[in-house]
């Protein structure tokens, strides 16, 4: 599999102490190391084990997966807006590349 | 009974016997749920949550999932998220699969609200733990049961 897309979705503006809906989603395999191959082999497991947001720096929202998330893993969370800025989304694979996308978000 | 005349006949009886009462002393059921049912408390009492009380928790589930390669999960904890006073962690188990370890999502009071939703695998029919850790060391815990038709966890 050559990259893993990363597609998020943030409201472009939000009333200050509004709580916002975030959305994310990665096309990714996550092979969960239980499946087998048509030699009857274990396929060895490759998923994205950790996902973490930040805004303007500051870490509000992560996640631990395990094989169990499903392909082509989906997060809906959410974020009290205070202020203008910058979110940042980083998901990180097994084999430790980490995948990342941004958003600005205007405030007031 | 002797062992000397017909020993091979005497010896199968024998060791339907022993593994009969080998089974009934281990207490061995022939499907493996109790296993997996055991496997999600240690979890769960591994992160903590031992003695967790009820409540609090919107753990939302298909009643019927017709993919168990992808069901959605929703789950909310009630918490006014403020400084002194969120919901830290929220840990998913599913009794049924072969690990139950699902996912581990950390909130923080700029969450605003502990709700968050994703898409899991579900091996087969079974129950789905949530498990909410408090900024305060309490513990809640949530269980909704989930029928799935076609399993997702082999290819």
């Amino acid at each position: 599999m050559a990259s893993a897309k990363p597609r998020v979705k943030v409201p472009k503006t939000a009333a200050s102490g509004e709580i916002i809906e975030i959305k994310s989603l990665i096309s990714h395999t996550m092979e969960s190391g239980q499946r087998k191959d048509k030699e009857g082999k274990l396929i060895p497991r490759k998923i994205i084990n950790k996902f973490v947001v930040t805004f303007n720096g500051k870490e509000f929202f992560s996640c631990d997966w395990a094989p169990a998330v499903a392909a082509n893993p989906y997060m809906a969370f959410h974020m009290r807006a205070t202020e203008s800025g910058t979110m940042e989304f980083a998901w990180t694979d097994d084999d430790g590349t980490v995948y990342t996308d941004k958003k600005d978000l205007k405030v007031g | 009974m002797s062992s000397k005349e017909n020993p091979r006949k005497i010896s199968r009886r024998h060791a339907i016997l022993l593994v009969g009462a080998a089974a009934a002393a281990a207490g061995m059921l022939p499907r493996v749920s109790l296993a997996d049912k055991e496997a999600t408390e240690a979890a769960v009492k591994a992160a903590g949550g031992d003695g967790a009380s009820s409540g609090g928790i919107t753990l939302d589930l298909p009643q019927i999932a017709e993919n168990g390669n992808t069901v959605p999960v929703g789950v909310e904890v009630e918490s006014p998220m403020t400084a002194d006073n969120y919901v830290k962690t929220v840990h998913l188990f599913a009794e049924g699969n072969p690990n139950p370890q699902v996912c581990a999502m950390h909130f923080t009071p700029a969450s605003g609200i502990a709700k968050a939703s994703t898409r899991i695998r579900l091996a087969k029919t079974q129950n789905i733990v949530a498990l909410a850790e408090m900024s305060d060391g309490s513990f809640r815990r949530e269980t909704v049961e989930v029928k799935v038709t076609i399993g997702g966890c082999g290819g």
